[in-house]
């Protein structure tokens, strides 16, 4: 159950985790959240950065570098997480190229995904993506949509044990079959599961985040905005007073404080091309937490709108 | 697809109007002034209409040009980089310029024997689309550089085929309309999804080109 005793102690870990930073990075970066991986005890920033759209500019080079600066303003400010899939078009190439351009490689967290009907050719899949995001080995392979996941979790298993890929997981969206999820949670011995979660689609609060609790998996959050649609749509109502005993200064981090709160996730992914927006994001990975009522205040006022 | 019904069209549209756009000035830039070349092909099919005598032969060879044309330097080049669907709608641009160019050349293609009404209602439409289709872009409050045009971009090109199209006699018509009448609904459909206004233009000159070819048997 989350409620002040446990939000003191996560910022406890806050403190902790600021500390172990060098000066240089505390000057920069206000004190980033952080979550254990629970298969490794890997600290991860609660805030991560999704790419879905926001990173499918094609070959547009004013739009790649606005997304390399994207990705550096969201490394300064602390966070390492970037998730991707072959589904997102040209979105691979463009991390490819801030990766390249920002020299930033060995400090993110790749999180990518395997998309293909054929297990026959997962393998080969996963090695293109690897080309184009230019790394030695991602840190989290995911099938996505569970598409064809009979076939490629057994070679995503594989590629772990051989030190191909670090960490495995699978993935979903906006409630679709959480059932099967569920079942491969207890089935497999998975580090990460990523569904949709925010103060709008809370279904996952009933089942899966506690499974996710018990069996020790990670949980990413894809759609925390719901593409945005959220946020356009609490814009019409102003801020709340009760958004600064929460250190919130936008709907953005507000939604994210809702969702990082939960204890049972890792790591939540908005995506953005905006170096502000994505400066906002990470400023939720610091200060404090809202508690049971403070969330059930965020439910209401998405409710509202 | 597991729970399709869960599936919205938002759902599928995977990059922004603004990086749609920009691939369109880009595309644009690159090309140029290949855009005048396509105009003056529509141009030439609105001669060849309004002329009554213009041989559907040569019409149609100069459409299979444009949509062989599009499928390459469009769909395949540009659109497919933001959206890998596009090589599915090259590969449907192809076809259709296959059929054209067979339809071209067939013997048993006749050469249209519409009404000069008919004919005259096929050029105005092919006119709109040479001449009022670019200004599309200005009118929904983008910059000149994103004007799709006829023979260079899909959706007035699709439209004008439709058009031209409609004079054609016996079944082969309706061969010759199936991939422009798809792309007009996927094309309105992607627009409808970006919240551009053009969604509506698209479907509506689409259905009256249309329109003829359910009068005529």
């Amino acid at each position: 159950m989350w409620n002040r005793r446990s939000a003191l102690r996560a910022l406890a870990a806050v403190g902790a985790c600021a500390g172990l930073r060098p000066p240089a990075a505390r000057a920069q970066t206000r004190a980033i959240m952080t979550r254990p991986i629970p298969s490794t005890g890997e600290s991860l920033p609660v805030v991560g950065l999704g790419t879905w759209i926001t990173f499918n500019v094609g070959s547009d080079p004013v739009a790649r570098n606005a997304c390399a600066e994207v990705m550096r303003n969201f490394v300064e400010a602390g966070g390492r997480m970037i998730d991707s899939s072959p589904m997102y078009g040209s979105s691979q190439d463009v991390i490819g190229d801030g990766l390249r351009t920002t020299g930033l490689a060995g400090r993110i967290f790749s999180a990518e995904k395997v998309w293909i009907s054929s297990g026959a050719q997962g393998r080969g899949q996963i090695e293109q993506s690897r080309r184009k995001w230019q790394v030695g080995r991602f840190d989290l392979m995911q099938v996505h949509n569970l598409l064809d996941w009979q076939e490629h979790l057994p070679t995503l298993f594989a590629m772990k044990a051989a030190g191909e890929i670090r960490y495995v997981g699978i993935t979903t969206s906006e409630g679709r079959r959480h059932r099967d999820v569920e079942q491969l949670m207890r089935s497999h011995p998975l580090d990460f599961v990523q569904v949709t979660y925010n103060p709008a689609d809370r279904e996952v609060e009933a089942r899966i985040l506690p499974l996710a609790r018990d069996r020790g998996i990670a949980v990413i959050v894809n759609r925390p905005f719901r593409e945005g649609a959220l946020l356009r749509a609490l814009a019409r109502q102003p801020l709340p007073s009760w958004a600064a005993e929460i250190d919130c200064t936008s709907w953005a981090q507000i939604v994210l404080k809702f969702i990082v709160s939960n204890l049972a996730v890792t790591c939540a992914i908005p995506a953005t091309t905006s170096v502000a927006h994505v400066r906002e994001n990470l400023r939720s990975a610091s200060g404090r937490l809202p508690d049971a009522a403070l969330r059930q205040s965020i439910v209401a006022a998405v409710e509202r709108v | 697809m597991p729970e399709w019904w869960t599936y919205t069209l938002s759902d599928f549209l995977m990059f922004s109007p603004r990086t749609y756009y920009r691939m369109v000035e880009l595309y644009n830039l690159a090309v140029w002034p290949l855009q005048l070349v396509g105009m003056a092909i529509g141009a030439a099919i609105f001669a060849l209409l309004v002329g009554g005598r213009g041989p559907m032969r040569i019409i149609t060879a100069l459409l299979a040009v444009c949509w062989l044309w599009i499928a390459w330097a469009f769909h395949w080049q540009r659109y497919a980089e933001i959206n890998w669907a596009a090589l599915w709608f090259a590969a449907a641009f192809v076809v259709q310029a296959m059929l054209l160019v067979v339809a071209a050349v067939s013997a048993r293609y006749e050469i249209a024997s519409a009404r000069a009404g008919e004919r005259s209602f096929a050029a105005l439409l092919v006119a709109l689309m040479v001449v009022g289709y670019p200004l599309l872009a200005p009118l929904t409050g983008r910059s000149w550089t994103t004007a799709e045009t006829f023979g260079a971009t899909a959706d007035p090109t699709a439209i004008a085929t439709i058009a031209v199209a409609a004079l054609v006699r016996g079944r082969v018509r309706w061969l010759l309309l199936v991939i422009p009448v798809l792309w007009c609904v996927v094309a309105a459909a992607t627009l409808w999804t970006m919240n551009a206004p053009a969604w509506l233009v698209v479907l509506t000159a689409a259905a009256i080109a249309l329109w003829p070819s359910f009068r005529r048997r």
